[in-house]
């Protein structure tokens, strides 16, 4: 048997098909398959009948800039984004005063500082921040935007009160009750003692159970009935209690995942070292079951500050209230009013919720990165 | 939680003061806060008794059998405006379900394509379905609803001009026309024959599966089951003279006859309900697919299981067990949601009962109180068939 030895070397193979630049990425990225290929194909059928309509309507056909809508009403006109600028003032403030609305900035300003302490997570003092954007916050917004004769401020019915103002006012106060009452109902519901227990449950799963706008419309119809007729609170307050009580329920049942994912560890070795519950809960417990529910508690906020729309069908004049009472006025109105508010309106909605989500995504990341360590 | 100490200690230790002992200290604060509720409980009872006698409003449910004097523009059942106000809650109730059962079938469908598309291998139908998914999810529902209603059904051509589609369906700012089914005589035969294939189907389904756990021969379940619930009602459909004729909408002056209207109001809230639930869902499905362990596949794919029975039979099933959960918590929400339809003029419970009969009757506690009730049942019987699937669920897991 004569042994095969090769003498010539074996013929080059071709290159591998290029596995990077742009041929290479468009291929796995878009046409990696037969059905890839098949949706890839209708995703670009699909932009080409969307976009350009879409972007004619919103930026080529649309009128920047017009004293009146009669530009507007003019044939194949787009979005009137004129008409928002000229009705921006009555989105922000509703119909609260002229010479007032220094005092709402004001409000704003602050608000937007203490949130953004908040929020950045190495910032220095955040205790202090807390401290003040849940107790002095709501007393310092309270003053200045009702008034007080004591300091000369002339008083603002809320009546007045409206738009952007009323859609924060609805969130931020939903927002700095519901934490600490849901806290509470969520270490309620997880008590040893029965009744404290019991109602908890009760309390959240009724909320839960039943739409948000029958719990608006109890607060708004029956509220006042339940208390003597000298209390009855005030038009903005009602729908106010409405929405706190039903984030409250939501945020209990976040604050009990984070409760719950807490070993039992931690519990015991708080007990061993000698402390009362409210240390025990305060020290150990709740830093650290808030820590891990931070994206949900912030999912819980976008919920309630999409939710506070609803406040308008009980007549309350928030912004999607101003937004959709404003496409009316007869000195703007046209085909593409209607249009351009509610596109506007989502635009508003959108880049707070967005943002917000964004938010918990970059916290729940840092959480991962600290817990895989 | 409370501590309990040991026998011997009690006897060393002096006995503790009563608010240093956890069970008293228990016992005082439930007390308390037994006696704080019901103090504000019986103050609001007897406070709403006072305001309403004082108002004249009245606090019994002689509403119930009074006629309602006011007409709805969409009834499942027979109404007439001297009906009672009871048949406004039937009325409502029924259409609440109708939008609600609707809105789930269709945004279950929807919900499921969107969340496969996020997965696709092409990057730009993945693209598409995430920017679905986060334009839809970050606008309010109500904002949504209010849109579809006056923007994009509000500027529909009036029927004169609508355009149709397949001369069957026509679009138009009076609604939606869509042809009509009719029954005539024999459809009895139809729906038995319907009957016997649903059964047929499960009896087959149940026989299969026995089997191939016998003698690990496999049957086609499929397409048997296609063939008894589809094939056998259309074969006794041909065979007793086709009973179901269609009623298609004609234009005959201003309007159109025949056919089903469908109302404006009504498209645009299943619209609006079934694009935002779609929205939630396919979040659902994604994180549920997900969910699944990469070594799932990769062991189907060492086996030599091909892609769509490592999907159907492997992926699938481990993820329906993450989403389910979650996607009966979205039915619930949009039965919730449905609630909105009182922002539009869409006859639902909430608008026709808390708010035209609440407006004529001023019974608001009654009212608001029956349809929290009615929500609440729903939602409670939901939790308790969920909390019995997880348990059945999780006692399988090992």
């Amino acid at each position: 048997m004569t042994a095969f030895v090769r003498a010539a070397p074996e013929p080059t193979l071709p290159p591998p098909a290029a596995a990077s630049g742009l041929v290479a990425t468009l291929r796995d990225r878009l046409f990696s398959g037969p059905f890839a290929s098949v949706f890839t194909i209708l995703g670009i059928i699909f932009l080409a009948w969307a976009i350009p309509p879409l972007l004619r309507f919103l930026v080529i056909d649309a009128v920047w800039s017009a004293p009146n809508g009669e530009a507007c009403r003019a044939p194949g006109a787009g979005a009137c984004w004129a008409y928002i600028w000229r009705k921006a003032g009555y989105f922000t403030y509703g119909s609260y005063p002229f010479e007032q609305r220094w005092r709402v900035d004001i409000v704003f300003a602050v608000g937007a500082l203490l949130i953004a302490w908040l929020l950045i997570r190495r910032a220095p003092g955040r205790g202090v921040a807390a401290a003040l954007f849940f107790i002095a916050y709501p007393i310092m917004a309270t003053l200045l935007l009702r008034g007080s004769t004591i300091l000369g401020l002339p008083i603002v019915p809320t009546d007045l009160w409206g738009g952007i103002l009323v859609t924060l006012i609805m969130a931020v106060s939903g927002i700095v009750f519901s934490l600490p009452f849901g806290v509470a109902l969520a270490l309620g519901r997880r008590s040893t003692l029965p009744i404290v227990r019991f109602f908890s449950i009760g309390f959240i799963e009724i909320m839960r159970g039943v739409p948000m706008i029958t719990v608006l419309f109890m607060a708004n119809l029956m509220l006042p009935l339940f208390v003597p007729e000298s209390w009855a609170p005030d038009r903005l307050l009602r729908p106010l209690i409405g929405v706190a009580l039903f984030a409250s329920a939501y945020m209990a049942e976040v604050v009990r995942g984070g409760l719950q994912a807490i070993p039992k560890g931690q519990f015991e070795g708080a007990m061993a070292l000698g402390l009362s519950y409210p240390q025990r809960m305060r020290l150990i417990i709740l830093p650290q079951a808030l820590a891990i529910v931070i994206p949900g508690i912030v999912n819980s906020f976008i919920a309630l500050f999409k939710d506070t729309t609803l406040v308008a069908i009980v007549g309350i004049f928030d912004f999607l209230r101003a937004v959709d009472t404003a496409r009316l006025d007869p000195e703007w109105a046209g085909p593409t009013i209607t249009a351009t508010g509610y596109v506007f309106a989502a635009l508003f909605y959108f880049v707070f919720c967005f943002g917000m989500s964004r938010y918990s995504l970059a916290v729940e990341r840092e959480l991962a990165k600290s817990r895989n360590r | 939680m409370s501590m309990t100490t040991s026998a011997t200690a009690a006897s060393e230790a002096p006995k503790p003061r009563i608010w240093n002992d956890p069970f008293w200290r228990g016992l005082i604060f439930q007390g308390a806060l037994l006696v704080v509720v019901l103090f504000l409980f019986a103050g609001a009872v007897v406070n709403a008794r006072n305001n309403m006698q004082a108002r004249g409003i009245p606090t019994d449910f002689a509403f119930w059998d009074r006629p309602a004097s006011f007409d709805i523009n969409q009834t499942l059942i027979p109404y007439a405006a001297t009906s009672p106000n009871s048949r406004v809650f039937w009325v409502g109730l029924l259409n609440t379900l109708l939008v609600a059962v609707l809105g789930i079938v269709l945004s279950t469908f929807i919900g499921f394509a969107i969340g496969a598309a996020r997965l696709s291998t092409s990057w730009l139908v993945a693209r598409l379905a995430a920017v679905y998914v986060e334009l839809i999810r970050n606008v309010p529902l109500l904002l949504q609803i209010i849109f579809w209603y006056n923007v994009v059904l509000g500027n529909l051509p009036n029927p004169r001009q609508a355009a149709p589609f397949l001369d069957a369906v026509f679009v138009s700012n009076r609604g939606l026309f869509v042809p009509a089914p009719v029954f005539r005589q024999g459809v009895n035969a139809v729906w038995i024959a319907l009957g016997i294939g649903i059964v047929g189907a499960f009896i087959f389904r149940a026989w299969a599966a026995n089997r191939q756990r016998e003698t690990g021969q496999q049957a086609p379940v499929g397409w048997v089951s296609a063939a008894l619930v589809l094939g056998l009602p259309l074969l006794t459909f041909f065979s007793s003279g086709r009973p179901i004729g269609l009623d298609f909408p004609q234009l005959k002056g201003f309007n159109f006859v025949g056919g089903q209207r469908l109302t404006p109001e009504f498209v645009a809230l299943l619209l609006a309900l079934t694009l935002y639930t779609a929205a939630f869902i396919a979040e659902i499905v994604r994180s549920g697919i997900l969910a699944v362990p990469k070594g799932q596949s990769e062991a189907a794919a060492a086996l030599g299981i091909r892609a769509t029975p490592t999907r159907k039979l492997i992926i699938m099933p481990q993820a329906m067990r993450v989403i389910i959960p979650p996607l009966i918590n979205q039915y619930l929400n949009l039965t919730k949601n449905s609630t909105l339809a009182v922002a539009i003029g869409y006859p639902d419970l909430f608008n026709v009962f808390s708010g035209t009969v609440l407006n004529n009757t001023g019974a608001a506690v009654q009212i608001v109180f029956m349809t929290m009730a009615v929500y609440l049942v729903a939602s409670l019987v939901t939790s308790g068939v969920m909390n019995a699937y997880n348990a059945r669920m999780s006692l399988r897991e090992r």
